[in-house]
Order: C-alpha cells, then structure tokens, then sequence
C-alpha cells in the first residue's frame, strides 16, 4: 500500500523507512511515526471497535489520551493488548492487530450490539442481568465477557525485564512543552537539580505540532535547541518517554521510562520499561492542555477527530486522515487546524464554527452553524449542517476536525485529593486548591493558553522556587512567540441527537447522560459510575467535561455546582510486568542459603522453602523410592546412633548489657534472672496480649552476656519485638541487642552416640562428658584444633543432642568433618521433615501449635507463666475467656486403626455428638507417620484435653473425607520421662 | 592452628569478581566485623575506645570512618583485616572495659565493592541512597531487592554493600543484574 | 511518604515498619492490683482520630530505632518526628 495520505515536511525521518502490519495488511512508515500516524498516511482511518457496541472507531487523539485507537501490539510473548495506536512509536516489523472485532474489523459480527443498543443504555448491567440470579455467572457474565473490548493476552510469559529505580531531584517538571523548557532552562541554569519527564519521544509537547515561530526559529527547532542545552547540563536530567503517573504523598512520584518499547526487542541484559520512583522537594506541573471534542449525531465515525491532532498529524507526522476535510469549532483554535492543513494541501471542505460573525477566509467557506449528523459506516464520507439560518447543508469529506475548547491537564493534581476549579474564562476546570505537597502548576496546565504565556508562566514558575530553594534563579532569554487571547463560546453538544457520543472509550452517549439523571443518579460521582462515563482506561481525558456540562445543562445548575470527579494514578495504564520490577519468577524474593548448602546439594538433598530459606527438606540415598524411606531411615538412625541437621535458620539475638538478664525476665513469661554462667532455658514469648508469640531458648554465656534462639520464621518479628520493649517500654534498661542470625553456623547432632561423635571434633581440654557438661549446658568452645565454636546441650529431637556452632564461613567444613568422623557411627544427615517427625514424636510444639490463638496454658506451659514477675503478657494471660474450664490444651493422639491417618488440621468431636461447630471440641495441629511407633501419630488441641487421656474421640476433616476414631494420648509419644536426652 | 577450610558467602573456596562496562563487583572475604555498642551512660566511653581502636573519631550518624561505621544510635561496627584479626570481636571484648558490648559479626555478612566511574547510575535501580551527592565517608543502611544492606562509601568510585551472608547469591545476582541493566 | 528520621534526615517510609498508637509506650504497671483493667485498656481501647495521630514507627531497613511520628492521617502531613526511646524517658518511663 502506498502512502497515500502522506504530505509533505514534518518531523518524520524519510530517509529510514519501515515495513509494519496492521492486521495482516504490510504497509510503510518513517521513523518518527507513531501506528496511528502511519496507518493514516496510508490511508487507514478505521483501527478498532467500540467496547460495548462494536462501532467502528479511528483514532480522535494523537496522543496518550486516546479513547479508540486500541490495539494488540506485537506477536506471540510479547502481544500486547489495549495499547495505544497513538503513542506507540512505529518500528521496523511493527505488528498490530486491531480488536474487538470478529471476523474482522471491517465486519464485525458482534456489531449488531449497535443495533440492539436501546438494551444497553446507562444502567444495563444492573437492570437487565438482575434475574435469575443463577443466570449471572453462567451465561450473562461469559456473554458480556466475551462481547466487551478488551484485548487478549498472550498466556505466556512476559520475555521482557523490568527495573525498578530511584531519583532525587530539587525540581520535578512534568511535561515538556513550552512552559516545561522553559522551565527547565530557568532551575537548570539557577543549578537545581532538575529532571524532566515528557511521555512523548520527543520533546517540545505542542511546539512539534505546530507551525508558528518561537523567535527566528520554527517552535519544534527551538524546542530541539533547548534540548540540547538542557542535556549539556550535568544537573538536568531530560528523560523523554517517560509517563508520570501518579503524585504521591511528599514530593514522592511514579514514573515509568519506556526504554525499549520502540525496539522489536529490547538490548541483551536491558529492560523493557523502568518504574522510577521520583524523589523531589518540588515538582512542576506542565502538562498542557488537552482539547475536548464536541458532541453531534454519529460523531464517531472514523475519521473524526479533534482539530488539533488532525493539525498535529499533519504538521508533525505529516499524515493527514483524508484529502479533503472539514472543521467544527466552537473556539479560534479549530481556525488553525484548516489554515495548517489548508497550507499543507489539503482542501478544507469547510469550518463550521458555533460562533456568530467569524472573519471570512478566501481560501475555504466558513459557516456558522452546528453538524447535525455524519454518514459513513466504516470511515466518514459525508456531514449534515444545519446553519443558522436554518438551512441544512450536506458536505462530503474524509475527515473532520472537531474542536471545543482546551481543558488544562489537571490529572496529576487530583492525585492527592485536590479538586480542581472552574475558571468561567476558559471554560475549564484548571487545578485546585491543596496540591499535591510541594507542587506547583504552570503554562497550559494551569489555563495560560498562549505560548507566550506558556513559555513566561514556565519560567517564572520555575524562578520562584529556586529562590524558594534559596537558589538565585537568572532567568534566561526567552523568544517572542504568538500571544493570541482565548476566544471560546462554550458548546458542548447539539440538541436533540440521538446518540451523540461522550465517551467513546466506554461507549457513553449524551442520553445516556440524560437517563441518569432521569433516573436520578445527580451526584457527579453516581453520574459516572451509572454511565462509566470516564471509567475507561483513559480515564475520561476527552469526555468528562461533555458530560458534566450536559448534566449541568439538564439539572439547571452551573458547571461548577455540579462539581468534577477526580483523577487516580497511574495517568496512563501501566504494564503489570513494570510493577513486579525484577521480584518475578525465581527472583520473586532473595534466597537465604544455609551454611550446609554446597554439600547438601552434592547430597543431592530435597529441599523446602522455609520463609525465605531453602532448607535440606530429606536427603534421597539410592534406591529409596519414596521420601517416607528417606526420612523414616533418618528418623530411625538418628534415635539409634546419630543424625546432624543445619539449624542455622532459627533466629538468633545477642543480648548483652548489665540488665541483660531483668530485660529477658520482661520478654519471657518465664524467669530467667537466676539462670546460671553456662546454662540455658527454654523461654515462651507471649505478646502483650496473652498469646503466645514465640520460643526458644537463652543461654547465658556471662553474668552479661545471653544468645537468644528464635523460631526460623519469626526471628525478625522478635527482634522487632524486643527493640520495641527495650527503647519504648524500658528505655533505661543497660541492654544492647543484635542478631547473629548469619554469623553462625549451627547443626543440631543429636542420637545416642552425638557426645561421642563430638568428641572426635571438641578440642580435648572442654570437657563434654554427661557430668562437665550437662543437659542444658552451654558454652565457648574451641573445635578442630582451635577453631571458635559455641556448644549448647538442647534437644528439640528428645535425643541425647547438642547444637555445636562455628562461624558461618567453616559450616561446610564442620558438616564435612562431622559426616566424615561419624561414619564409624553410621552418622545421617536429616532433613526438616524428620527434624519434624521426632519433634512430633517428642510432643514439641512448633508454629503449627503458636498459631497466633494459643495460650501458654494452651500449651501446657501454664504454670510457666510467673506471676512473680511483670513480664510481657502476663497480665493478660489471666483474662478470663483464655482461662476457661474446658480450655483447649495439648495433647496427643493416635488412630484406634492403626492404617490410618491422622491428618493436620482434622477436627475432633465428641462421639455421639453432632457434627458441627458448636459441638467442635478442638482440632490437630501436627501429624506425621512415626516409624519407632510404626504408626501415624499427631499432636494437637483437645477440650480439657489433659483430662481426657485414654478417650476415643471421632475425627472429622470433611475437605479430606477423613472420619474415624483416635485415642486421645500423651503427646510425648518418645521417651515421655526425658531420660534419653539427660544421658 | 585449626584444619577448616572456608568458603565465600557465595559458596566457593575463591571470592568471585565480575566486571561490565567499566565497573567491577569484587566479592570481599578477608574483612573481620565486630559489633560494638555503648553500654547506658557510658556512650562517650564507648565512642572514645572506637576512636582509640580506629585511630580517628568514632563515625557521627550514617557515616564511616576508614575502619568503622556507624549503625545506630551509639553503635559502631569496626572493620580489620582478617588474616591479621579474625579474633577481632575477643581483642575488642578484652579493651571495652564495661563500656560496650562487643559481637562478632564477621560471617553474618557478605560485602562486594563495586569500583568504577558511574556508580551512580547502577546504584540508581537498586535502592533509594542518592549516591550523585555521596563523596566518600557515607554509611547508609538501606534496602536493595528487599534486603538490608549498608552502602559505605568509599570514595565516590568505591561503593561496599554489605548485605545478609545467606542471600549472598540473591545480592550479587540483583547488583551484576542491575550492572548490565545500566551500563 | 517521608519521614524526617531525627539522626538520618528524610527517609522513605518503605523503610519502616509501623506498630501503632504511640500511646503504647505507656506500660501500666503489671504488677499494681488493678493491672488487669489498666491492660485491658492499654491494649484494646485506643483512639483512632481523623486528623493528628501520634505513632511509633520502626526503622527496620535503617538503623532500627523505633520513632514517634506525629501524622495527621487524613492529609499525611508529619510535624513531628522523634526517637522513641527519648519520648519514652520524657515521658517517664525510666526506670
């Protein structure tokens, strides 16, 4: 297809062409295009389908605010639904899809919702899907699903990368048009640090659209100039294709850089997009102005746009939507469009213009008068005017420019709850007041229309708040430019058409305005949600203003007593990809790896996510088929000989200070102000509410001096905890605190032979015998021939054990070492599954028994609680609904058939009881197979449970289809005297 | 002498570097750590004995000196080669006299320097530190990829980020990564 | 949002993890005979005002001080940020 529509000059790079498709068809643009200009010089008006009618729609914008120009980008992984025809930069292999549309764009089955749109007006959702309820989701939503305009997804994954980053900045300017450079010379030369954030591709916002002067030069060369200036700058930073999207609190700003969204690829190792977030201590406002379009009969056909993207197509992408066009305008600007594209040769059918008595121009008609309805289905062909006279007059042309007036960019102000006000001299919203903290609003965005005013409104802005900054700002020279007054009759839509569009994102007509308000949804913001006028992704930039100025015409009130919704953040949709940064995938969080990790992968060891550790979860030996044989064989030897699991993830705090011992007897419900230089205790956390937070154990290793263990998942909570009660609650307490997580490494060496497996390694003058060094015993030791160490006899296993620890850089060694000297043993490593099955097997609790609901007497650990002492959560633990008679306590339980499972999370009832959940009478918490017992075990909760030893009670887990009996039991099902671990 | 051989945060006997344009990511190992923070009332005390360790004042908030850093209110950590002072936490215990708590820190970290003209720009997609104003002496202790690091500023060509020795690996592939990304 | 860290300057609020009412520096005294109801009231019957807020905060990816931050939580305007643990004993929680 050849360029047809293509005229002459512009900004656009002849000498590099590029192929591209649009739905199959192969066609040629230029560098500099974006999809949407170059299908127009080609001769292609028609890109998409409405949302909800299916109508045939071209682009209205030429820019990020575009309601109907929606495509699907690119192919296979990288397809990309709902972007923007308009902003999308043209590349060579370009590949685009319009949507909406089945079969094809051109004829469209589900086109016939158009005609059937008297059942689709404001509200249809909620009246016509309302019965029977059951209809909903099986037919009503899958049939709206399937008609409504949305793209589709590729299903793969994203091939791209994303970053996320961090900029500081004195000065935020967003927009770079007139006032925006001018702006940014003023704070760049004053020495702010400045950036500059502009959407488009390239810089200057309207000075590239347009045709008239900034000094002796064009304004789209004096914006390149400036640009130039601005990056010779070491303090200014000029991101071009970047979005500001949303204003946060204090100065804070999102941002997203588009780096290689105009590549078909993107470089090796660089991302796609970048999300900046923006630090500033001011920001600039300088976003311009968007123009709104006017409502009439059939005033979406393709080929219908507003004047000054028409003006814009043509003077910068030079692309104009047809030869022979027409103007609607109810305002001076709309004038410019004709005399731009007039003097690019295109001939000017007409300017209809809304206003009595404009000056007559020899080279095209000028009417007074309004268009009344427009012909041609799949792209215009022909309007209807009625001139004031009363005359209706037919005139054929390929495209229309609409203008009605200009609204000032105000969406970033609205950010933070700032309404923006009605400015009667425009007839516009312009920005509010309380602004987003530290922002500042200037040029068009703020309703100073001429680009004199832009340029001078930038620069003095800018000026103010470098002195404010304590900067002298010198203001530099700025050229003359047009300085033409605003000359606007407001009109917003002709009367009495019947479907004049508003919205033509969400497909919202001015009666359906009028049905809203007839059905009495009169608030501006039940206005919108009733029609979704606005709603769409574009977030109703080109349709609001119609639409509340049709309300206020039929309400009888003014513009500003009906009021204006706001605008959210992100200003333009942002890709999901660009939010998760690099945290997707296997890079979703960090990896914390145990000290143990190298080797246990040469063991070829399973492992599990625990928090963000990954752990040896069972080591497979050959010819285990199942992981029951692997962790039943570590389970077994470890009770007969000896097993060593890393146990590094369990949280650990050094506390140190002379009231080291008071500030544990405050975070512990039990005492710990006697503990004896060498010996350790187990403690249980409680929050200040009652429950139980967390255990662990402290060993004292001086009068000053403790090591703090945590459970692996809550060791950072703790820690928080623990500063918390020691700089707010007891801020003269002498006590210093820091973890020591990661510094250690530490493997539990646990079984009947662990004392003789760690003598081979304890240098021989610490004496570790049964008698020197006792359960619960503690110390700093030296290993292999004088190597640091600390040594601590604790046993989570109910073994003979001890947790010995190195400096995490010789963990490797030490397990090496250890496997190697207890093979005379037959040594095992264990994983976290048979950590788990004999802390079951012993009646330990763990997370799944601190659950967040449980209690020390819960727990069994009721009597631990000191009331001697005013320790956190004491006080509380003696409320009265956590001390009931019948209260939840800890037991054990095993299967009356010993086949079968015991599963967690199983519900217990009494038998004979109904089964419900008043009748509930507590539930399991842990569960595994025991291979000493040859039988599932389980540990949990149960009424009165310690009375109840030796009942059969029934369990229930309907999800699982469990319901058979278990006898209620100790839950130390190993060794419940505790011999074996004080041998 | 003990027969332990050790192994790098990332897990191998060597510390790995790594270079991409014009910036080089030097794995550090040979640095022993101790914690040393003031016991209640004895704050000038404790900051006084950093001074005498150091040989220079005691770093102010967020700054390093050129063998110790500030990391809290009246908490330093010092830095000293480990060939020389593995013990280094015992050798500071043995000199604090009641006027801080000492605790070694030297494997509950891993540090890579990073060396190079355009920092900056690499440091810019990794945390919020603005590293365009740092020229040397700045300890900050922020987040990088949601873990917590310091950044201490060598010299503005000579950034250390210490970051939790068990997500060595997640850290340097987030710094490499962030490298190739802006380089 | 920013907040103004008494010995760092400005950082970000990602940076912080928050905890609540700053009241809860106010302790009552677990072993005085009408502990349970002081309690009760300490840790359920907190005020949750439209407009200045006084709240701790904890600078978790810092240098772990926990702060008293005065936030209007309507508008987020802070105008006052303080170390915990100097508000604590001004207010009399030394021991």
């Amino acid at each position: 297809m050849t360029q047809k529509n293509r005229l002459q000059g512009g900004l656009i790079d002849r000498g590099q062409s590029y192929t591209f498709r649009f739905d199959g068809k192969k066609m040629t643009g230029h560098a500099g295009d974006t999809l949407a200009s170059a299908l127009l010089a080609n001769g292609v008006r028609l890109m998409g389908r409405s949302f909800k009618y299916h109508r045939p729609r071209g682009p209205l914008t030429a820019g990020s605010e575009e309601p109907n120009a929606i495509v699907e980008l690119r192919e296979g992984a990288r397809q990309e639904p709902n972007t923007r025809a308009t902003t999308a930069e043209l590349f060579d292999g370009l590949v685009a899809k319009s949507q909406n549309r089945w079969p094809s764009l051109a004829f469209d089955a589900l086109s016939v919702n158009d005609r059937l749109s008297s059942f689709f007006a404001a509200g249809f959702y909620y009246k016509t899907f309302m019965w029977p309820a059951a209809f909903w989701e099986k037919l009503y939503e899958p049939m709206i699903r399937r008609a409504a305009g949305l793209g589709s997804l590729s299903l793969q994954n994203d091939p791209d990368s994303y970053d996320k980053g961090f900029l500081h900045c004195d000065l935020l300017i967003t927009g770079a048009g007139p006032s925006g450079l001018a702006a940014a010379l003023t704070a760049g030369e004053s020495g702010l640090q400045v950036i500059l954030a502009d959407e488009d591709f390239v810089i200057g916002g309207r000075l590239n659209a347009e045709t008239f002067s900034l000094g002796d030069s064009l304004g789209s060369d004096w914006a390149a100039q400036t640009v130039a200036r601005l990056r010779s700058m070491p303090n200014v930073r000029v991101m071009p294709r970047t979005t500001v999207l949303g204003a946060f609190d204090h100065g804070i700003y999102g941002a997203v850089e588009r780096v290689s969204d105009h590549l078909a690829v993107p470089e090796a190792d660089k991302p796609r997009q970048i999300l900046w977030r923006i630090y500033s201590k001011r920001s600039l406002l300088t976003a311009g102005a968007l123009e709104r379009p006017i409502a009439f009969e059939n005033n979406d056909r393709p080929g219908i746009m507003l004047a000054s993207a028409m003006r814009a197509y043509a003077n910068r992408w030079a692309a104009t939507p047809a030869q022979r066009v027409a103007i609607f305008t109810n305002n001076d600007d709309g004038h410019r469009t004709a005399a731009d594209l007039h003097a690019k040769g295109v001939k000017i059918a007409a300017v209809i213009d809304t206003r009595p008595g404009q000056p007559i121009s020899i080279d095209y008609e000028i009417l007074h008068g309004e268009i009344i309805d427009t012909a041609g289905r799949l792209g215009l062909r022909r309007i209807t005017v009625r001139l004031a006279s009363g005359e209706t007059r037919e005139i054929e042309c390929g495209a229309l420019g609409v203008s009605g007036g200009w609204n000032p960019n105000v969406s970033l102000t609205c950010h933070q709850r700032s309404r923006p006000a009605w400015d009667e001299n425009i007839a516009a919203f312009i920005p509010g007041g309380d602004l987003p903290s530290g922002m500042t609003v200037a040029g068009a965005a703020r309703g100073v229309f001429s680009t004199h005013g832009a340029l001078t409104d930038g620069a003095e802005a800018a000026a103010r708040i470098a002195a404010d900054l304590g900067q002298t700002a010198t203001k530099p020279e700025l050229p003359k430019a047009e300085d033409a007054p605003i000359q606007i009759t407001p009109f917003w839509h002709v009367k009495d058409a019947k479907r004049a569009w508003v919205d033509q994102q969400n497909d919202v007509t001015a009666k359906d305005v009028k049905l809203a308000h007839q059905e009495n949804f009169v608030s501006v913001e039940h206005l919108k949600r009733y029609t979704t006028l606005g709603m769409a992704t574009d977030q109703g930039k080109t349709s609001n203003m119609a639409g509340l100025a049709i309300m206020a015409e039929i309400a009888g009130k003014s513009i500003p007593e009906v009021g204006t919704t706001m605008y959210r953040p992100p200003y333009t949709p942002a890709a999901m990809g660009v939010l998760a940064g690099r945290s997707r995938g296997k890079d979703f969080r960090p990896v914390r790896k145990t000290p143990s990790h190298v080797w246990a992968e040469e063991q070829g060891a399973v492992f599990v996510e625990v928090g963000n550790w990954l752990r040896a979860q069972w080591f497979p030996r050959k010819g285990e088929t199942t992981w029951r044989e692997s962790v039943d064989r570590e389970v077994l030897q470890t009770r007969k000989s000896v097993g060593i699991c890393d146990v590094t993830t369990l949280g650990k705090i050094d506390v140190q200070g002379t009231d080291a011992a008071a500030f544990l007897n405050r975070i512990y419900c039990n005492g710990f102000a006697k503990l004896a230089v060498g010996r350790t205790r187990y403690g249980l956390m409680l929050r200040e509410d009652g429950i139980a937070m967390d255990d662990g154990t402290a060993a004292r290793l001086a009068d000053d001096h403790f090591v703090v263990t945590t459970t692996t998942a809550n060791a950072v909570s703790v820690y928080r905890h623990m500063e918390f009660v020691r700089q707010c609650l007891f801020p003269d307490m002498d006590v210093q605190l820091i973890s020591t997580t990661e510094a250690w490494a530490q493997f539990s060496v646990a079984g009947p032979n662990a004392r003789k497996l760690l003598q081979k390694v304890v240098d021989a003058e610490f004496d570790i015998s049964n008698e020197g060094f006792p359960f619960m015993a503690c110390g700093e030791i030296t290993v292999c021939g004088g190597l640091r160490a600390r040594l601590f006899r604790i046993s989570f296993s109910g073994e003979l054990a001890y947790e010995i620890a190195v400096p995490t850089r010789y963990g490797d060694a030490l397990i090496r070492r250890l496997m190697r000297e207890g093979q005379e043993f037959d040594v095992v490593a264990y994983g976290t599954e048979a950590l788990g099955v004999m802390r079951i097997e012993k009646g330990h609790a763990a997370g799944n028994e601190l659950n967040g609901t449980t209690t020390a007497l819960n727990l069994g650990m009721g009597r631990m609680v000191s009331q001697a002492k005013d320790s956190i959560g004491t006080v509380l633990s003696r409320r009265e609904g956590l001390n009931d008679a019948d209260a939840l306590k800890l037991v054990g339980f095993k299967p009356v058939d010993p086949s079968k499972k015991v599963p967690a999370g199983a519900h217990l009832m009494t038998i004979g009881d109904p089964v419900n959940a008043a009748h509930d009478q507590g539930y399991v918490t842990s569960a595994c197979y025991s291979p000493n017992l040859g039988h599932h075990i389980a540990i949990g909760y149960l009424k009165s449970g310690d009375q109840r030893l030796g009942e059969v009670v029934r369990l229930i887990s309907p999800l699982t289809g469990f319901d058979h009996e278990v006898e209620v039991v100790s839950a130390h099902f190993v060794d419940p005297e505790g011999e074996r671990l004080r041998a | 002498m003990h027969d332990l051989i050790a192994l790098t945060p990332l897990g191998a006997h060597k510390p790995r570097s790594d270079h991409h344009g014009g910036v080089s990511l030097i794995e550090i190992t040979d640095v022993a750590l101790a914690s040393v923070a003031a016991r209640l009332g004895r704050e000038a005390d404790a900051a006084a004995l950093v001074a005498k360790i150091t040989g220079i004042e005691a770093p102010a908030a967020a700054r390093a000196s050129d063998c110790a850093f500030w990391m809290g209110p009246d908490q330093w950590m010092i830095e000293a080669s480990f060939e020389t002072q593995e013990d280094l936490a015992q050798q500071l215990a043995a000199q604090v006299n009641g006027a801080a708590s000492v605790t070694e820190q030297t494997d509950a970290w891993c540090r890579f320097d990073l060396k190079g003209d355009r920092l900056a720009d690499v440091f810019e997609r990794l945390c919020n530190a603005d590293l365009k104003r740092f020229t040397g002496g700045e300890a900050v202790r922020t987040a990088i990829e949601h873990l917590g690091c310091f950044l201490i500023c060598r010299s503005p060509g000579h950034v250390s980020v210490i970051g939790p020795r068990s997500s060595a690996g997640s850290l340097h592939h987030a710094l490499l990564t962030a490298m190739k990304s802006a380089l | 949002m920013i907040i103004n860290h008494p010995l760092l300057g400005p950082r970000d609020a990602a940076e912080f993890v928050y905890k609540g009412d700053a009241a809860l520096i106010h302790r009552p005294d677990g072993m005085a005979p009408d502990a349970l109801e002081s309690f009760i009231e300490y840790g359920y019957l907190r005020d949750n005002p439209a407009g200045e807020h006084r709240e701790l905060w904890f600078h978790e990816q810092g240098d772990r001080s926990w702060l008293v931050v005065s936030r209007n939580t309507l508008t987020h305007e802070i105008t006052s940020v303080e170390l915990a643990r100097d508000v604590a004993r001004r207010e009399g929680r030394s021991k």
